[in-house]
C-alpha cells in the first residue's frame, strides 16, 4: 500500500525549520509583547485601589435606568427581534451579486447570496459579505457639499443647474465618468440628462479592465462583447494568467460552475483537469492540478505556443512565435482529446492575445458549449480607449463639465494624477461618490449617492437576466440617489427613482396581467430572467496578425518584470476602508493590513532576503516611471524574475481604516496595444536597509503532525487502487489484550459515549471544492460579531477569527530529499483547509476547564459560556486544533481599536452587530459555536409550527456563504439529511442509533487528527488532485 | 352608582372610583400552577372531614350544597378564579368573609341571585342586600351572570368545606395560594424566645458555677507552696480591663465581626443585579390593573410579539390609539395621562418607557419559545400583572430561578410533532413526564451565546 508521503508546510519558515518558527510553534501562546512599564508605584496602587472600591460601590447601586422605546406607528410586517429578509442586488461598479439582506429592526446586519439568481446562484464573495459594514462606514459623507462646506440639496442643485445651463449655452463639452453601469434604469436616467445637455458623453472605465476581450470579440465575431463562460461544462480548463476564481470575469459565477466540475463525490475520477500558466500564485492557480510559471511578458507567447500545438493537432496552419513551458504540450493534447468539453481563458487585457484565445477555443469547439457568445455579460463595459481620450480631453481643457458618477479615477485609473491636476481648470466638477474620496475631494460639488443597501436600483449583469435592488434601510445620512440628481439637473419634474425604475420595468419587461403582482414577484425574487435565443458564431479573427502583434509588443529579458494583480481581500480598493477586508488573511500570502511586493524564493536568496516569521525589509520598486516603497514578501510559486504587487492599496482619502496602508500601483499600469496592461516588462528592484514586519497569519496556530490533517490523493492513484483512500493512513492504537491487538483510535475510550437523542449536528468540508476564497471567514465575522484587532495585535498572534483557512504548500518530494523539496518550494502545490472548532465529542478543552465554562450539549455542540469563563486559557492550551481565541483586550468601546474594530467602537458601526450574539468582553475565551443562534432559531421555527425540523433549514454562516458548496452542515441523526447521505453515515453500533459514534462510509471522509481519538463532529473529504503521475 | 362591564363611552369612566375597581374579578391564570396541589390537599382533608360533615349537615339548612370531593375541588378552582380577588373564606377583604354564608344569608337562592346580579337585587330594595351594600361603603360587586347555578353550588361546597375546616387549618392553603413562604415552617416565636431565655439562664448558671470553681481552685492553690510569680498569677484580679485585653475575648469579637461582615458581603454580592420588585415610575401612568384586570384585555392584544419572537414588544402608540381614539378620559387621571399618548401620536415622538425586566446581554430569552411553544401563562413569570397598578418585576430573573423552572416544568409536547421522537425516546427510558431538563434545558448554549 502506497502511503501518502507528501510533505506539507505552512510557510517557508516551516520548510526550512527556522529557529524562530520552531520556537513559536512549540509555544502554546506567543510571548507577551512588552507592555507598558509594569513597575507600579505605591501611588498607582492606591489609585487602583480607590478606583476598585468605588467601582464596586457603584456596581452595588441601582442598575442604570434603561429605556424601552417602541415605534409610534409599527410597520405591519416588522416585529422587533424578528429578522426580515429582502432580496436585493450588490452592485459595486461592474461587480455584481444577487443577494438577500437580513435586517433586524430596520438595520441590515448580514448579506447572503440569492439562490434564485441563475447568474450567481446563491454564491457570494468576501467583498459582498463585507459590504454590509461599508454601509456603516464612519467616513461616509453626511450631506451634500459645495466648495468644501456642507450645503442643502436645493442650493447645490441650483448651483449645478446654473453651471450646466451656462456650459450648455456656450456649447461646452460635458462628460459623465463612471465605472461599468449595470443598471438599465440608471442608463435611462443618464439618457434624460444627455437629452437635456446634448454635448454630454458617458464614459465608462473599469479598474480591472476587460476591454481587450471585448475588442478581440469584435474582431473575431463582429460584436464587441464579453461572452458568458460555463466552466461547469468543461472537462479540461486551461487558464493563462486568468484568476477566474477571484478577479477575472464573473468570479462568483465562475466559482459556482468550477465547483461542479471539481466535485469528486466518493472518489470518482471524472473531475475536470485544470492547467494554470501564471506568474504570481493566484487563488485560481492554487486550485489547479498542473501549474506552470511564466513571466508576464510571456503570457502572449504561451498563448501562441498553445495555439500552435492545437493547430498542429487539428491540422491547421500555425503562427509564428511561442515559448516552451512545462505541461503545455500535455495541456494541448488533453484539450484536443476533450474538444467540445474544453475551455481556454487568458487574463491578458490585450486584444491580440484574446484573438488567439478565441482562435484556440474555436478549434476546440468551445463556442456554444463552454463559451456562450449569445449570452453576453455586462460586468465590464469599460472602454480603455474612451477613457484615455477623456484624459487627454480634460488635460487639453476641452471639457467644461464633468460628473464622476460613483467612481474614483484619480485613485484607480493609471492616469488619475493627470485627471486630478486638470480638474482645477474644469468649470463644473461634480462627484456622486458616497465618500469624499481622492476624486470627490478635488471636485467642486459633492452630491453623495446612497449606499447600495439604501437605494432602489436594477441591474442587467447578463443579457436578459435582470435584477432588482431595494433599500433595506432608510438612508442614514442626507444622501440622494445619483439617478435622481441626474434627473433633477436635467430639469425633470418627477424624479422619484423608485417610480422611475418601476415604470421602466413596466414598460420594458411587463407582458400583461396584473402589474402589481408582477412587480411584487420580481421584488420578492430579486431577479427576473428571460430566455435568450441561442445563436452560433463564426470565427473571423486574424491569428497571424495577432501573433505578430504579440511578438512586437512583448519583450522579455529584463532582470525583473512586474505583475500587477488584484487580491482576494481588498480587491480593486473601492472597499478598502472596510476593516473586515483589511483583516481578512489574503488567501495565498495570509497577510493582513499590509501591502507588499512579492518576490520569488530564488530572487530573494540572490538578493539576500529572508523573512522568517514575516520579518522583512523595505524595497523600492520602480516601473513605468513610478517608484513605490514596500516591504518584501517571499512568495513560493511566484515565477523567478517577477515581482508582484496588488492594486487596491495606497488609499489617501478612503477613511481612517485604509488611509496610509501601502502604495497605489495603478499609476504603474500602462497602455499596450490599445488597452490597459497590468504588467511592466522592466522593473527595478532596490532593497533598502529599513526593517519591517508584515502582519501575516500563515504560521499562527501551527499544530501537531500533518499526516491526518491534510489528506490528498492523485486521481491516477485512486483509479489504480481505490482502497488507497481509506487505507493510506489508518492509525491504530495498541491495547492490553495482547501484543498484536490493535484498534482504531476512536474505539478506545474512557467514556461509554453519550446518546444525542434529538439532533447531532455535524459538518462536512470538501477539500476538493474549497477554493480558499475566504468568503466564509468574513461571513463568520459578520454573523458572530467577531472583533477585529488590528495590525499590531495580529503580529502578536492574537487575531480573533473563529474560522481560519489554513493554506498548505506541498510537494511530492520525499521528506529526506532536500534538493527536491527546495525545488518544489519554488512551485508548490497548494491545499486550503478551513479550520474551525471541530466540536469534538470527546473534547479535550472541556475536561480541563476548571469552571465548566466549556461543556458539551446533547446535540453535539461544544458550548462556550463566556460569562462563566475566567480566562485560564487551559482550553486553548489543550485544543489539538488551535481554534480557540482569547480576548486579550476589551475590543468593544475601546478607543485603542477604533481603527480596526469599527463595528464595535462607534455608534454607527454598532448597527451592524448581530443582536442575537453576545459581544465578548476582555478575558474570556471564544470560538466557533456552529452558529448556535441559527440552530436555536431554526428549531424554534419548527416548534412554533408544530412540525419536525427539516434538513437544510438550519445553516451556518460559513455554509451559506460558500459559493462552491464545500461546506455541508446538518443533523447527522437524520438519515435523510444531506450530510448523512454525503458522508454515508451509519451508527457504529446499530443498537444505539443516536450514539455519538458514527462511521462515515464515504471513502474520502476523514477526521483531522483521528489518532488522538477526540471524535470530531467535522468530517473532511480528502482532496483529489487530478494528476496522472508524479512528474508528468 | 352602577357600572356596566364594558363601558364604551367616557362618561362611564368618569364615575369609576378606585375602590370600585375590585369588581373586576381575578383572572384564572393566577392560581393555575397551584391547583393540583390544592386538589390533593383537599382530597386528603376530605377523608378526615367527611365524618364530621355528616353530623353537621343535619343541623345546617344547606342540605342541597354538594359535599363530594369533586364538587369541592371544582368549587375551589371557581372560587380562585372568580372570587378570590375580593373574598376569603375566613377573612374580611374587600368583600365579606364567606364562612358560613350559606347559613347567614336569607337563602341559597338569594345567594345565587346576588352573585348573578347584585345590582338588581339592591335596586329591588332587598333589605339584606341593601344593608350589605351600605356596610361595604357602597361598593358594588361585579355581576357574574356567566356562572351557572351548579357552579355557584360548587363554590358554596368549597366554602362550606373550608368553613367546617375552621380558620387555623384553613389558613394554610390560602397563604400558600398567595405564594408567600412555607406556611408549615417551624416553631412559633414565643417558643423561640423561651428557648433563648432558657439558654441564657443556663449560661448564667454556668458562669456562676465556673466562678465557684475558680474560687475553690484558688483556695486549693493557696494551700500549696507556690512561687511568687505563680501567686501573682493566681491572685491577679479579674477586672473588666483584663477581660477586654484577653486573647479569648479579642478572638470572639474579631470572629463575630468577620463572620457578620462576610455574611453581609455574601448577601450583598448575591443581590447585585437582582431587581426583584423594581417598579419604576413610567412616563405615562399606564395601569395594567385597569386594562388587563378590570377590562380583561388579552395580554397579546398589545404585546403582539410574544408568540413570534424574542421580544414580547411594548405596544407601539398606534395600538394604544385603537381604543383611545374613542376613550379620551381615563378612570384614574382623567385626561392627564391619555393626552400624553395623543401627543406622542400627533407629534410622532415615541414614548420612552422605562424597562423593568432587564436580562443581561449574555442571556438569551425568547418569549415565543415559552409562550407559544411552551404554553406558559404570562403570570407565571410576571406575577399577577392584572393586579398591578404600577408594573413591578415579580420574579428574581436570576439564573437559579430559570433553572429551577426548567427542572420542574414538563415539556408542552402535546400536539407538537417536533417533540414526538423525543417523547418516544424519553418514555422508553423513564416513567416520569419529560421535563425541560431532560431535553437539554439546562445546557449553557440554550441561553448563552
Amino acid at each position: 500500500m502506497k502511503e501518502n508521503t507528501k510533505v506539507y508546510w505552512k510557510g517557508l519558515e516551516q520548510l526550512t525549520n527556522s529557529p524562530d518558527f520552531v520556537q513559536n510553534a512549540h509555544k502554546e501562546f506567543p510571548e507577551a509583547p512588552p507592555e507598558e512599564n509594569l513597575d507600579h508605584s505605591r501611588r498607582d496602587f492606591l489609585k487602583m485601589m480607590g478606583f476598585g472600591v468605588s467601582a464596586v460601590a457603584l456596581a452595588a447601586c441601582e442598575a442604570p435606568i434603561r429605556k424601552a422605546i417602541p415605534y409610534v406607528n409599527k410597520p405591519v410586517d416588522l416585529d422587533p427581534s424578528v429578522a426580515n429578509y429582502y432580496a436585493s442586488t450588490y452592485i459595486n461598479g461592474g461587480d455584481y451579486c444577487s443577494i438577500v439582506v437580513k435586517t433586524r429592526e430596520g438595520r441590515p446586519i448580514k448579506v447572503d447570496g440569492n439562490a434564485l439568481s441563475s447568474v450567481t446562484k446563491g454564491g457570494t464573495s468576501a467583498q459582498v459579505e463585507a459590504s454590509v459594514l461599508s454601509l456603516y462606514d464612519n467616513d461616509r459623507l453626511r450631506a451634500p457639499k459645495s466648495a468644501g462646506k456642507n450645503t442643502a440639496w436645493e442650493d447645490l442643485d441650483k448651483a449645478v443647474i446654473a453651471k450646466l445651463t451656462e456650459i450648455n449655452a456656450a456649447g461646452g463639452q460635458i462628460r459623465i465618468v463612471s465605472n461599468t453601469v449595470l443598471s438599465p434604469s440608471t442608463k435611462a436616467a443618464i439618457d434624460k440628462f444627455k437629452a437635456k445637455y446634448p454635448t454630454t458623453q458617458h464614459i465608462q472605465y473599469d479598474q480591472n479592465s476587460h476591454f481587450g476581450i471585448a475588442k478581440a470579440n469584435e474582431e473575431s465575431f463582429g460584436t464587441a462583447m464579453i461572452p458568458s463562460y460555463d466552466f461547469s461544462k468543461a472537462k479540461v480548463i486551461v487558464s493563462i494568467g486568468a484568476d477566474f476564481l477571484n478577479a477575472w470575469g464573473s468570479p462568483i459565477e465562475n466559482t459556482k460552475q468550477y465547483a461542479i466540475t471539481r466535485d469528486a463525490g466518493e472518489g470518482k475520477n471524472d473531475i475536470s483537469r485544470h492547467f494554470q500558466f501564471e506568474s504570481n500564485l493566484s487563488v485560481t492557480g492554487a486550485n489547479a492540478d498542473y501549474r506552470s510559471q511564466l513571466k508576464p511578458s510571456e503570457e502572449g507567447a504561451v498563448v501562441v505556443a498553445l495555439y500552435n500545438e492545437i493547430a498542429s493537432l487539428a491540422g491547421r496552419a500555425t503562427v509564428s512565435g511561442g515559448v516552451e513551458k512545462n505541461y503545455l504540450k500535455k495541456a494541448a493534447q488533453e484539450l484536443w482529446a476533450n474538444r467540445g468539453k474544453a475551455l481556454v481563458v487568458a487574463g491578458s487585457n490585450d486584444k491580440a492575445v484574446q484573438v488567439l484565445v478565441n482562435g484556440i477555443n474555436n478549434m476546440l469547439g468551445s463556442y456554444g458549449v463552454t463559451i456562450l457568445p449569445h449570452l453576453p455579460v455586462y460586468f465590464r463595459q469599460g472602454d480603455d480607449a474612451a477613457m484615455a481620450n477623456f484624459v487627454s480631453e480634460v488635460e487639453g481643457g476641452k471639457v467644461a463639465g464633468v460628473i464622476f458618477f460613483n467612481c474614483n479615477p484619480v485613485y484607480d485609473h493609471p492616469m488619475g494624477d493627470k485627471i486630478g491636476a486638470a480638474l482645477k481648470n474644469v468649470s463644473l466638477s461634480v462627484s456622486t461618490s458616497y465618500k469624499e474620496d481622492e476624486t470627490a475631494s478635488m471636485t467642486a460639488f459633492l452630491a453623495p449617492d446612497h449606499h447600495y443597501l439604501e437605494a432602489w436600483n436594477d441591474a442587467e449583469p447578463k443579457k436578459n437576466h435582470f435584477s432588482l435592488a431595494q433599500p433595506a434601510i432608510t438612508p442614514i445620512y442626507k444622501t440622494r440617489a445619483a439617478q435622481e440628481s441626474f434627473m433633477i439637473w436635467a430639469g425633470e419634474s418627477n424624479v422619484d427613482y423608485f417610480e422611475f425604475v418601476k415604470n421602466n420595468w413596466k414598460n420594458r419587461f411587463f407582458k400583461g396581467g396584473n402589474f402589481q403582482s408582477f412587480w411584487d414577484k420580481c421584488l420578492y425574487d430579486g431577479v427576473l430572467e428571460m430566455p435568450v435565443d441561442a445563436a452560433s458564431v463564426s470565427f473571423a479573427g486574424n491569428v497571424s496578425a495577432a501573433a505578430s502583434a504579440i511578438a512586437a509588443n512583448y519583450k522579455s529579458g529584463a532582470a525583473f518584470e512586474l505583475a500587477i494583480y488584484e487580491n482576494g481581500t481588498v480587491g480593486n480598493g473601492s472597499q478598502a476602508n472596510n476593516p473586515l477586508l483589511q483583516e481578512l488573511p489574503e488567501p495565498i500570502t495570509k497577510a493582513v493590513w499590509d501591502h507588499y511586493v512579492l518576490i520569488s524564493q530564488k530572487d530573494a536568496a540572490a538578493a539576500g532576503i529572508t523573512n522568517p516569521e514575516s520579518k522583512t525589509r523595505y524595497a523600492n520598486v520602480t516601473a513605468n516611471g513610478k517608484t513605490v516603497k514596500l516591504p518584501v514578501l517571499i512568495q513560493p510559486g511566484l515565477a523567478q524574475g517577477v515581482l508582484a504587487i496588488a492594486i487596491g492599496y495606497g488609499r489617501t482619502k478612503a477613511g481612517k481604516v485604509a488611509d496610509g496602508i501601502g502604495e497605489n500601483v495603478y499609476p504603474m499600469v500602462t497602455m499596450t496595444n490599445g488597452s490597459l496592461n497590468f504588467s511592466a516588462a522592466e522593473a527595478k528592484f532596490e532593497l533598502l536597509s529599513e526593517d519591517y514586519q508584515i502582519a501575516q497569519t500563515q504560521t499562527h496556530h501551527t499544530y501537531m503532525a500533518r499526516q491526518t490533517v491534510i489528506r490528498e490523493f492523485k486521481s491516477i492513484d485512486v483509479k489504480e487502487n481505490p482502497e488507497i483512500l481509506t487505507k493510506s493512513f489508518a492509525p491504530k492504537v495498541a491495547t492490553w489484550l495482547d501484543e498484536d491487538h490493535q484498534v482504531k483510535p476512536g474505539e478506545l475510550s474512557m467514556w461509554k459515549g453519550h446518546d444525542y437523542k434529538n439532533h447531532h449536528w455535524g459538518m462536512a468540508i470538501d477539500l476538493n471544492t474549497c477554493t480558499g476564497c475566504a468568503a466564509c471567514v468574513v461571513a463568520c465575522n459578520v454573523e458572530n460579531n467577531v472583533a477585529l484587532v488590528g495590525r499590531e495585535e495580529v503580529i502578536n498572534r492574537r487575531e480573533m477569527h473563529w474560522l481560519r483557512i489554513d493554506r498548505y504548500y506541498s510537494s511530492d518530494a520525499e521528506v529526506t530529499d532536500w534538493k527536491g523539496l527546495e525545488e518544489a518550494s519554488d512551485n508548490p502545490e497548494v491545499v486550503f483547509q478551513p479550520m474551525l472548532c471541530q466540536h469534538c465529542n470527546n473534547a479535550p478543552c472541556e475536561t480541563v476547564c476548571p469552571v465548566a465554562a466549556t461543556t458539551h450539549s446533547t446535540e453535539g455542540l461544544n458550548q462556550m459560556t463566556y460569562n462563566r469563563c475566567i480566562g485560564t486559557r487551559y482550553c486553548a492550551n489543550n485544543c489539538p486544533y488551535k481554534v480557540r481565541r482569547f480576548n486579550w483586550f476589551k475590543y468593544h468601546d475601546n478607543k485603542q481599536f477604533e481603527k480596526s474594530n469599527v463595528a464595535q467602537t462607534s455608534d454607527i458601526g454598532k448597527m451592524v452587530l448581530n443582536p442575537d450574539v453576545t459581544v465578548r468582553s476582555r478575558g474570556v475565551m471564544e470560538k466557533c459555536s456552529f452558529c448556535v443562534q441559527k440552530i436555536q432559531a431554526g428549531k424554534l421555527t419548527a416548534k412554533r409550527e408544530r412540525r419536525e425540523l427539516q434538513d437544510g433549514e438550519v445553516t451556518t454562516a460559513c455554509q451559506t456563504s460558500c459559493s462552491t458548496g464545500a461546506i455541508t452542515f446538518g443533523d447527522m441523526n437524520n438519515p435523510e439529511s444531506k450530510i448523512s447521505k454525503l458522508l454515508k453515515l451509519r451508527p457504529a453500533n446499530p443498537d444505539r442509533p443516536y450514539s455519538i459514534d458514527k462511521i462515515a462510509d464515504n471513502p474520502r471522509a476523514y477526521t483531522v487528527l483521528e489518532e488522538i481519538g477526540v471524535k470530531p463532529n467535522i468530517f473532511y473529504l480528502s482532496k483529489i488532485r487530478n494528476k496522472d503521475s508524479a512528474n508528468a | 352608582m352602577f357600572l356596566e362591564r364594558v363601558p364604551k363611552t367616557s362618561n362611564k369612566f368618569e364615575k369609576m372610583t378606585s375602590d370600585s375597581r375590585f369588581v373586576a374579578s381575578a383572572l384564572q391564570p393566577d392560581t393555575k400552577p397551584d391547583m393540583t396541589k390544592h386538589t390533593q390537599l383537599a382530597t386528603l382533608k376530605f377523608t378526615f372531614l367527611s365524618l364530621l360533615l355528616t353530623v353537621l349537615c343535619s343541623i345546617s339548612f344547606a342540605q342541597d350544597i354538594p359535599a363530594d370531593p369533586a364538587a369541592i375541588s371544582a368549587g375551589e378552582s371557581l372560587f380562585n378564579a372568580n372570587c378570590k380577588t375580593c373574598h376569603r373564606v375566613h377573612q374580611k377583604l374587600i368583600g365579606p368573609a364567606l364562612a358560613d354564608v350559606y347559613n347567614r344569608a336569607p337563602s341559597i337562592d338569594w345567594i345565587k341571585s346576588f352573585i348573578k346580579n347584585s345590582a338588581g337585587l339592591i335596586a329591588s330594595g332587598d333589605a339584606y342586600a341593601v344593608n350589605l351594600y351600605n356596610e361595604y361603603n357602597k361598593t358594588q360587586m361585579t355581576a357574574f351572570s356567566g356562572l351557572k347555578d351548579e357552579q355557584i353550588m360548587q363554590i358554596l361546597a368549597y366554602v362550606q368545606a373550608e368553613t367546617i375546616k375552621g380558620p387555623p387549618v384553613a389558613a394554610a392553603p390560602v397563604a400558600a395560594a398567595g405564594g408567600s413562604g412555607d406556611a408549615g415552617s417551624g416553631i412559633p416565636s414565643s417558643y423561640l424566645n423561651a428557648i433563648v431565655a432558657g439558654l441564657v439562664l443556663i449560661l448564667v448558671l454556668l458562669v456562676v458555677i465556673l466562678g465557684f470553681l475558680v474560687s475553690a481552685l484558688k483556695r486549693f492553690l493557696d494551700q500549696k507552696d507556690l512561687s511568687a510569680e505563680d501567686k501573682e498569677l493566681v491572685h491577679s484580679p479579674i477586672t473588666s480591663n483584663s477581660i477586654l485585653k484577653s486573647a479569648g475575648f479579642s478572638f470572639i469579637v474579631i470572629f463575630f465581626v468577620v463572620a457578620l461582615g462576610f455574611k453581609a458581603l455574601i448577601n450583598g454580592l448575591f443581590s447585585i443585579g437582582v431587581q426583584q420588585g423594581y417598579a419604576p415610575k413610567q412616563p405615562i401612568a399606564f395601569s395594567h390593573q385597569i386594562h388587563a384586570g378590570q377590562y380583561e384585555i388579552q395580554c397579546q392584544y398589545c404585546h403582539t410579539g410574544v408568540t413570534k419572537g424574542k421580544s414580547a414588544t411594548i405596544p407601539s402608540v398606534n395600538v394604544c390609539m385603537n381604543c383611545h381614539n374613542q376613550i379620551k378620559e381615563g378612570a384614574l387621571y382623567g385626561t392627564a395621562e391619555l393626552s400624553k399618548i395623543q401627543a406622542a401620536y400627533d407629534n410622532n415622538t415615541p414614548i420612552q418607557w422605562v424597562r423593568i425586566h432587564n436580562l443581561p446581554d449574555l442571556a438569551y430569552f425568547n418569549h415565543a419559545q415559552h409562550v407559544n411553544v411552551g404554553g406558559i401563562e404570562c403570570q407565571t413569570c410576571h406575577g399577577p400583572i392584572q393586579e398591578m397598578e404600577v408594573v413591578r418585576q415579580h420574579s428574581l430573573l436570576t439564573m437559579g430561578w430559570c433553572i429551577d423552572c426548567h427542572r420542574k416544568t414538563d415539556v408542552n409536547s402535546k400536539g407538537n410533532a417536533y417533540y414526538d421522537k423525543l417523547v418516544e425516546l424519553h418514555n422508553k427510558s423513564s416513567k416520569s413526564a419529560m421535563k425541560v431538563e431532560d431535553i437539554g434545558g439546562l445546557e449553557c448554549a440554550k441561553c448563552h451565546y
